[in-house]
């Protein structure tokens, strides 16, 4: 009884802060659904999206999660003008070019980070940083659950901007078959430019979650992206249901990585877990 | 990518067949019209407007739309959403507006009962006729149907050629890839035959395929 109680904490942990990871992967597959283009640079953006969450809680006072108001549409529209002038020129010769650029973009904003924010670990804080709450005997810090609220508000909000309008439609086409997209009359670079806007838009939010959840410095970028990939291959390329499950999946088989092995434990059980899908259902568990 | 020396034209409100043996440049000749492939000289003419190497979006803006011999659908969306997306973006017409107009679609081609079904999971022959409701909700001018009757039986076959012939009926010119023989006597005007990009016959179906050059060409794949 005693260690099902105290399983009960990284249970419940893992599950909640992986909304977090939840919304740092949906970013990264809804570039790669249109374009077929490895965005490396999104762990960084998500960085940045800490970064300049952090300039604003501690010079403007604001809190973290109000910053987003304007902190949404400001990532929205660098997203465009990073993909329309620096991507899609990439893109139009090759793939490769594309990936290319995106990793000289994750050089610039982890370099530049550690210039003007040093490479000390920063975190965002709050008067509830530190609070929790209870569940039965269970404490859980405040940040957890608003993970997970914000992965569930941002998985709707995604699901039913794609379903329901006009644009959500043509992005959905156009990951599923971007040459017959195209015979449809749906401009690719358009699409491009909104997907990459909305990816950036979520790497703003998820930059704040990050903050909130974790500390992070200049490099954290990397090991959010490679977290990502895990979250995406677990759940399933394309699936949007299959990303949320990933990602408390990962969540939590961290959590009970890091309560039975340690710190040493808490990347190696979830990434275990990638490689164990990856054998056996290689399209993920909700896959296609 | 190879095609050489082809030269025809297509008059408004035809239905003409295009016929040539395996790797004839019948499906590279489509690519090239609606925009996939840029030719190295050459020019595509629509409506008397130079065409030649504008994007296949802006192609099928203008009126053309083409159909894929092995069916192409956005699997994850309904039959009505993969219809009505052609409509929303081929035409510009609103979300709603293209909704209404693709059920009007889907029942020209039998496929109302399929509406809310995703394409992942319909039939090859469903799916056929989805890639002509597809092209057709793009309103266009200039239809291309690569290979309609491939994959079809005997009653499947006619219930294709009727929407086509609906569709033209609703002055829609159409251009029509076939292998096909019987499908070339029943649906078109005038057979064109490439042979490795050049053209070799043309004209009524009955004299095409008399015709000494087309009879070695696709015997030739025999050999």
């Amino acid at each position: 009884m005693d260690t099902l109680s105290d399983l009960a904490t990284p249970l419940t942990m893992g599950i909640l802060y992986g909304g977090l990871y939840v919304v740092i992967a949906l970013g990264l597959s809804l570039v790669f659904g249109v374009m077929n283009v490895i965005n490396v640079a999104h762990g960084d953006f998500v960085t940045l999206g800490g970064y300049v969450a952090f300039v604003a809680v501690t010079s403007l006072g604001l809190d973290p999660i109000l910053w987003l108001i304007a902190g949404i549409p400001l990532f929205f529209i660098m997203g465009i003008v990073i993909q329309r002038f620096l991507l899609y020129r990439a893109f139009k010769m090759s793939i490769d070019a594309a990936l290319i650029i995106a990793f000289g973009i994750s050089l610039i904003i982890q370099n530049a980070s550690q210039l003007v924010w040093t490479p000390l670990s920063r975190s965002l804080m709050t008067p509830y940083s530190f609070k929790s709450f209870q569940i039965g005997e269970v404490y859980i810090p405040l940040v957890y659950l608003l993970d997970f609220i914000a992965a569930v508000i941002v998985m709707l909000v995604v699901h039913q901007f794609l379903k329901r309008t006009y644009l959500g439609q043509a992005i959905t086409a156009a990951s599923q078959d971007r040459q017959t997209a195209e015979l449809m009359g749906i401009n690719p670079a358009v699409v491009y430019q909104y997907a990459f806007g909305i990816a950036m838009a979520l790497a703003a939010i998820a930059g704040v979650f990050l903050g909130l959840t974790f500390p992070f410095n200049p490099t954290s970028g990397v090991r959010f992206l490679i977290i990502a990939f895990g979250v995406i291959i677990l759940g399933g390329l394309g699936s949007m249901v299959g990303t949320f499950i990933g990602g408390m999946f990962f969540g939590l088989s961290q959590a009970l990585g890091g309560y039975f092995w340690g710190p040493t434990g808490q990347l190696l059980v979830p990434f275990l877990m990638v490689l164990i899908v990856l054998t056996i259902r290689p399209q993920g568990l909700f896959g296609r | 990518m190879a095609l050489n020396n082809v030269s025809f034209e297509l008059p408004s409100g035809a239905i003409m067949g295009l016929m040539g043996p395996n790797g004839a440049g019948k499906t590279t000749l489509v690519n090239v019209i609606c925009g996939f492939y840029k030719p190295d000289s050459g020019t595509v003419k629509f409506q008397g407007r130079d065409i030649t190497g504008i994007p296949p979006h802006k192609v099928c803006r203008l009126g053309i739309a083409r159909t894929y011999q092995i069916p192409q659908p956005f699997g994850e969306l309904t039959a009505l959403q993969n219809v009505a997306v052609a409509g929303m973006y081929g035409r510009g017409v609103g979300k709603s507006a293209a909704e209404s107009e693709a059920l009007e679609v889907l029942k020209l081609t039998d496929l109302a009962d399929k509406k809310d079904v995703p394409a992942k999971n319909l039939t090859t022959i469903t799916l056929k006729r989805l890639e002509v409701a597809r092209a057709r909700a793009t309103d266009p001018k200039l239809l291309l149907v690569d290979e309609p009757a491939a994959g079809l039986n005997e009653t499947e076959l006619p219930h294709m050629l009727e929407i086509l012939a609906a569709i033209r009926q609703a002055g829609v010119t159409i251009l029509l890839i076939e292998h096909v023989m019987q499908v070339m006597r029943e649906a078109v005007d005038t057979i064109f035959v490439i042979n490795e990009g050049t053209p070799i016959a043309s004209g009524q179906p009955d004299e095409v395929m008399k015709d000494k050059r087309v009879i070695e060409c696709y015997l030739g794949e025999y050999q």
